[in-house]
């Protein structure tokens, strides 16, 4: 179950931010932008060769004392970021990689909107229900 | 930045004088039951844990005050310890110095009941006051003739040493500094002699003794000193081990808990000073949370040294989800937080320390992350400390102090003073445990936590600067001018928060951005600084704040206040004391006259009215009025005013026309909302056209919008420009305009004056272009033009102008910008009755023309002359001066017109030949061939005038090459050849001149045919006649093929050659392949 997902343009602006209702929703938008320094890291570390071009996640960012951060990158640099609940042992590297590729699936979807402006805040009930499920039900 | 506010712990350096051994104090049974308290003031750990500890050597005998050799032996051991020396920290007492008294060995465990786990001042002890070994330096040469009494004197000295280690198992070591450079061993024998005597007189082994002899080789010779006592010390704690190990021995697993620690802590702590830091870790590990509490950090620090970061994270980490848990007695949470805090500081501190010997660290693990966690339990103690200490005044710190010890030290590490001495498993009384805590709260109450949170923020920020994590950095640099707010230091609040403020903006996250921003208008506000107050109002109302309706009314009102002089309304949640103190600043502000113009730039931020200019088209003729509309929009809740909007342009003299204000009735604003133009309404996009007439210099120049400036309020109370540059425009707008440029969105259908605010596109400058004129421009001429003839051009032109033209001129000729080589060989003249030569040149300019009235027309002939074949481009350029009036302004107007005449092409039409017969003389070979002369033409079109003067061209003939040939050869053969039929080729051969020819004549074989007829032959040819040859080739192949080649030689002229042969007769055929006999069974198949 995650507590927090995060959909971040090229351009590192929030294109979609949800964080469950119970906590302090702008420690959130923080953590989300500061794993950015790390997932811009990792990005320009995969300019360099060696790295496998088609691996879209980028695995752990940087744990904290109560929570992991985990990223995702597109091919069109659209970042996902999700934060879990570091006492949460049952979300493995696994889940974690299948909760974002369902992240992926339901962003393109959103993608494929003919009204969906891409760089627009995405402002979209499937898309919702989808990250509301992941962040409700446990994996 | 900010600089820390308590300096860290470091290593010590080496024999220095040690600091203090920092006060611990607690009380209570042990480690076992409850918290730990220190002094509130003080949680830092004991320092002796934090550094590397060195064996502890003192010298005595050596006078460093007043004795020179002496100084130089002190210094040589002091000076330059680097790392390769080996770690003694030295000190020089007195050899009557005291030592701590050893307490009685203690024969029997059975009845002993510890009272804590270690003595506050053991550490200090062993590293500072009991030595590993005593030194004696004495003045001793081996040739001293008052030998006797020396050695007596000398036995004295370490006789007094020895009593006042009083038992101790130090060792004991004699040096005698000697003048003379000692003899190798074994050849002085008084040496040897006297050596054994004094050992014997000092009860000393020999290799308790040693010679320093004072030379050139001090340094050297000390170094090989302190190695051997380094040895002795090492042999010291190794016994000091042994000791404590057998005392474990007699403990009792039960009741000695305690103990255990203890030795085991002694055993590790003896072993690092053994430098053995293997067996040091090992026994450090000590099982136990609490006790840990302090050992961590020894632990840590020697994983790193030995280049093991990742067990030392490993091994905090495990110790941290341990200890996380204890939370201990819940009236005292916030000591776990200030534990945490500080237990993530020393690890961070020594991950640091390590860095600096070499350690690299990456950017998802380095200390930065330890000091922010440390500065997290800083803050959560700091709201536990505030829900658990709030007392009420008049509560009073206890009398007697329950947490002064009598001697003002602790016995033991971790214990609370209340509870000092007692067991565990009896928990006192509870009344003096309740002053105990009550002491402790009042104490925390006094703790400046703020200062604490921000030096460990500090720390971190310095921490992620360097692992390139920006944005780490500035969300702690956030939290950092958060907590100056929290400590009322709103000046560097302020500070910092308008620091970062500009990252959030440019990546876009709105929700961070308001959030910083109303704690930097809560800053502002308590500090009445009027011109952050209304930028962060500004920012807060506009379409990049995510604050609320309400919210952003109230921000709206207090700023219309502040607009109108007055107060505005506190911020909420802002400390009640700092609300009075800042309602009186702004008091003051109201009162003070003067400087209440703010202009704001708005290019780097978000404000609540965006600006948007746009010329109505890329270029305006400059006999029409320019035209331009700026666009304004207020994103706020409520209508604004404003009271003035003017443009500046590149060219100032138009800022005048381009003014609204609102006492004026400004006429240059034509269309408007009629209901107050100068009122915005939010949401709604409002238009102003603004118009003027450009100067005529301004032509072919552009005309750019510097800047917009609106301003809100008015002089008689504050007032605030907004200053756009260029066309509009703010920090967020770029984003959004690309934003708006990639949507396919269909927009709703608005009323005909308004528009979509995203469908403006800024155009901020225009072309003033000339006037379009109102003439035209005709030519006459009749192409080709061809070379060098005076090529006749006639110009028209024809007024179509309501008034007069005035001074019009003329520039024809070649077109600029072509061939350099045309313009050398074209030529333009206006007169055509002589032939113009070089000096005249390829553009006519500015031939004066001059007047001509509404419908006239004028005619001007020009000559153009081309020495060079090649289509040229030709231009003639009319320009005039007329008067015209715009808006009712008389203005001169320049206008042109060019003409273009399509290329003219020489040289074509009709040919004529005529054809001479030339005979060549003989005059043998002539190199390059023979010159056949020139050939002149005279010519004149016939439409041409009378004095059109007559033009010659002349054309060189071409040269040709002439050659003998005395016999000459050609060949009769059909055009085909078919393959197996018969090919009947006829060679003739034709003798020229007047001599009898001798001819050989072969015919190679070929794999193409085969042939009938004379394949080799001699004959002669008499002068005049002919002989044929007569073949029957028969070709065996299809295709191109080469024909069996025919060699001739003549015997008289030897220079007749086969090549030249080859160029009368063909040498090769093309033969088709054999035809298709008609098959009747073929065709019956088909």
């Amino acid at each position: 179950m995650a507590v927090c997902i995060a959909v971040i343009a090229k351009e590192n602006y929030p294109l979609y931010i949800r964080s469950t209702p119970t906590e302090n929703e702008l420690k959130f938008h923080y953590m989300v932008h500061t794993s950015l320094d790390v997932v811009d890291e990792k990005i320009s570390a995969m300019g360099k060769a060696l790295v496998d071009q088609r691996e879209l996640y980028l695995g752990l960012l940087y744990p904290t004392e109560d929570y992991k951060v985990y990223g995702y990158v597109t091919n069109s640099k659209v970042k996902f970021v999700m934060v879990v609940d570091s006492s949460n042992t049952a979300l493995r590297d696994n889940e974690i990689r299948s909760m974002f590729r369902k992240l992926h699936n339901s962003y393109t979807d959103v993608m494929c909107n003919p009204f969906y402006n891409p760089g627009d805040r995405i402002q979209s009930r499937a898309f919702d229900n989808m990250v509301m499920s992941m962040m409700i039900q446990v994996c | 930045m900010v600089t820390p506010l308590s300096a860290s712990p470091r290593p010590l350096p080496a024999g220095g004088d040690w600091p203090q051994l920092q006060r611990v104090r607690g009380v209570g049974p042990g480690f076992f039951c409850d918290t730990l308290n220190m002094s509130p003031t003080q949680w830092d750990f004991p320092v002796e844990l934090c550094c590397r500890p060195m064996a502890f050597v003192t010298l005595t005998g050596l006078d460093v005050v007043y004795n020179a050799v002496h100084r130089a032996v002190w210094d040589a051991f002091c000076a330059n310890r680097r790392a390769d020396r080996v770690p003694i920290s030295f000190k020089v007492l007195p050899g009557d110095h005291e030592y701590p008294k050893c307490r009685p060995k203690r024969t029997s465990y059975e009845w002993y009941i510890p009272k804590g786990i270690l003595k506050t001042g053991w550490m200090n002890k062993h590293l500072n006051l009991v030595p590993a070994l005593v030194v004696v330096f004495y003045e001793l040469d081996w040739d001293e003739p008052q030998w006797k009494e020396k050695q007596s004197e000398c036995a004295t000295r370490v006789e007094i040493v020895r009593q006042s280690l009083q038992g101790r198992n130090t060792k004991v070591a004699v040096v005698l500094i000697q003048k003379k450079t000692p003899l190798p061993p074994g050849e002085d024998v008084i040496a040897s002699e006297r050596a054994a005597a004094l050992c014997n007189a000092c009860e000393l082994s020999g290799k308790s003794l040693f010679v320093l002899p004072h030379t050139d080789h001090l340094v050297g010779y000390i170094i090989r000193l302190e190695n051997a006592f380094y040895e002795h010390a090492q042999t010291y704690y190794y016994t000091e081990i042994r000791r404590v190990k057998s005392h474990k021995e007699f403990l009792n697993k039960t009741t000695h808990q305690l103990l255990f620690v203890r030795h085991q802590f002694k055993i590790a702590f003896f072993s690092e000073l053994k430098q053995d830091t293997q067996n040091a870790l090992k026994c450090l590990w000590i099982d136990d949370v609490w006790a840990n509490r302090y050992l961590i950090v020894g632990i840590c620090r020697l994983c790193f040294q030995h280049n093991t970061p990742l067990d030392a994270i490993a091994q905090f980490r495990k110790h941290i989800d341990l200890c996380k848990k204890k939370i201990g007695s819940a009236e005292l949470s916030f000591e776990h937080a200030a534990w945490m805090s500080k237990q993530f500081q020393a690890f961070g501190d020594l991950f640091d320390e390590a860095i600096k010997l070499g350690l690299t660290a990456i950017q998802t693990q380095n200390p930065g992350f330890y000091y922010q966690q440390a500065a997290y339990y800083a803050q959560e103690r700091k709201q536990l400390a505030k829900t658990l200490c709030n007392h009420d005044a008049s509560v009073m710190y206890p009398n007697p102090d329950p947490l002064e010890t009598q001697t003002g030290v602790l016995d033991f590490y971790g214990q609370r003073s209340w509870r000092q001495g007692i067991l565990s498993f009896d928990l006192s009384d509870p009344e003096k445990e309740k002053v105990g805590i009550l002491a402790v709260q009042l104490k925390e109450r006094n703790v400046v936590h703020s200062e604490m949170i921000i030096t460990l923020l500090s720390n971190a920020v310095a921490q992620f600067k360097k692992y390139k994590c920006p944005r780490m950095k500035s969300h702690l640099m956030v939290q950092m001018g958060e907590e100056y707010y929290y400590a009322k230091d709103y000046t560097k609040a302020l500070k910092l928060l308008d620091y970062v403020m500009c990252d959030y903006r440019s990546e876009g996250w709105w929700t961070l951005l308001t959030s910083i921003l109303t704690t930097a208008l809560k800053c502002s506000y308590l500090m009445a600084q009027l011109k952050d107050y209304i930028t962060y109002s500004l920012e807060l109302l506009g379409r990049a704040s995510t604050l609320k309706d309400d919210q952003k009314s109230r921000i709206e009102k207090n700023l219309i206040n502040v607009l109108m002089n007055e107060s505005p309304d506190p911020e909420p949640d802002c400390d009640i004391l700092a609300v009075k103190t800042a309602q009186k600043l702004w008091a003051d502000r109201v009162s003070l006259a003067g400087s209440n113009v703010f202009t704001i730039g708005v290019q780097d931020f978000v404000p609540f009215v965006q600006c948007k200019a746009k010329f109505h088209a890329p270029s305006f003729h400059v006999d029409v009025p320019v035209q331009f509309d700026i666009y304004l929009k207020a994103d706020c809740p409520h209508p604004i005013r404003f009271s003035k909007l003017c443009v500046s342009f590149n060219n100032q003299e138009y800022n005048q026309f381009c003014i609204i204000e609102e006492a004026t009735k400004a006429s240059e604003v034509l269309e408007n909302l009629t209901q107050g133009k100068m009122c915005l309404v939010p949401g709604k996009t409002r238009k102003l056209l603004f118009k003027f007439v450009a100067k005529t210099e301004d032509v072919g120049k552009k005309i750019e919008i510097t800047s917009v400036d609106l301003v809100l309020g008015n002089e008689t109370g504050r007032c605030v420009v907004l200053n756009w540059q260029g066309g509009g425009g703010d920090a967020a707008s770029s984003q959004e305009a690309l934003q708006a440029a990639r949507s396919f969105k269909r927009r709703p259908k608005l009323p005909d004056n308004e528009v979509h605010w995203d469908s403006i596109i800024i155009q901020a400058s225009t072309m003033i272009i000339s006037r379009i004129p109102n003439i035209s421009v005709h030519l006459r001429h009749e192409p080709p033009a061809l070379t060098n003839e005076m090529y006749c051009l006639v110009v028209t032109v024809q007024s179509y102008e309501k008034t007069q033209i005035r001074d019009m001129k003329l520039t024809a000729g070649l077109k600029p910008g072509q061939d350099a080589n045309l313009t050398q060989k074209t030529h333009v003249t206006l007169h055509g009755t002589e032939l113009c030569d070089e000096s005249y040149p390829a553009l006519l300019t500015d031939i004066p023309a001059g007047d001509l009235n509404p419908g006239e027309q004028l005619e001007k002939t020009l000559y153009v002359r081309c020495g060079t074949v090649g289509s040229r481009m030709f231009l003639v350029y009319v320009s005039y001066l007329i008067n015209t009036t715009v808006e009712e302004k008389e203005i001169v107007c320049k206008c042109h017109k060019k003409t273009h005449p399509k290329g003219v092409v020489l040289q074509t039409g009709e040919s004529a030949s005529e054809c001479f017969c030339l005979r060549c003389p003989s005059v043998g070979n002539v190199e390059g061939g023979v010159a056949t002369g020139h050939y002149i033409v005279s010519w004149k079109r016939t439409s041409a005038m009378e004095n059109i003067p007559v033009i010659s061209t002349v054309i060189t003939l071409p040269h040709v090459i002439v050659e003998n040939i005395p016999l000459h050869v050609n060949a009769d053969l059909p055009s085909f050849g078919r393959v197996r039929e018969s090919l009947p080729v006829k060679y003739h051969l034709q003798n020229k001149t007047n001599l009898v020819q001798d001819v050989e004549i072969s015919v190679e074989p070929s794999d193409a045919f085969m042939f009938s007829g004379l394949k080799q032959i001699r004959l002669r040819v008499l002068p005049g006649t002919k002989q044929e040859m007569l073949y029957n080739f028969y070709p065996l192949m299809a295709g191109y093929q080469q024909l069996p080649s025919l060699n001739i030689n003549l015997l008289r002229f030897p220079n007749f050659t086969n090549q030249l042969l080859r160029r009368f007769i063909p040498t090769s055929i093309f033969v088709k392949p054999q035809g298709r006999l008609v098959d009747d069974t073929s065709i019956a198949a088909a």
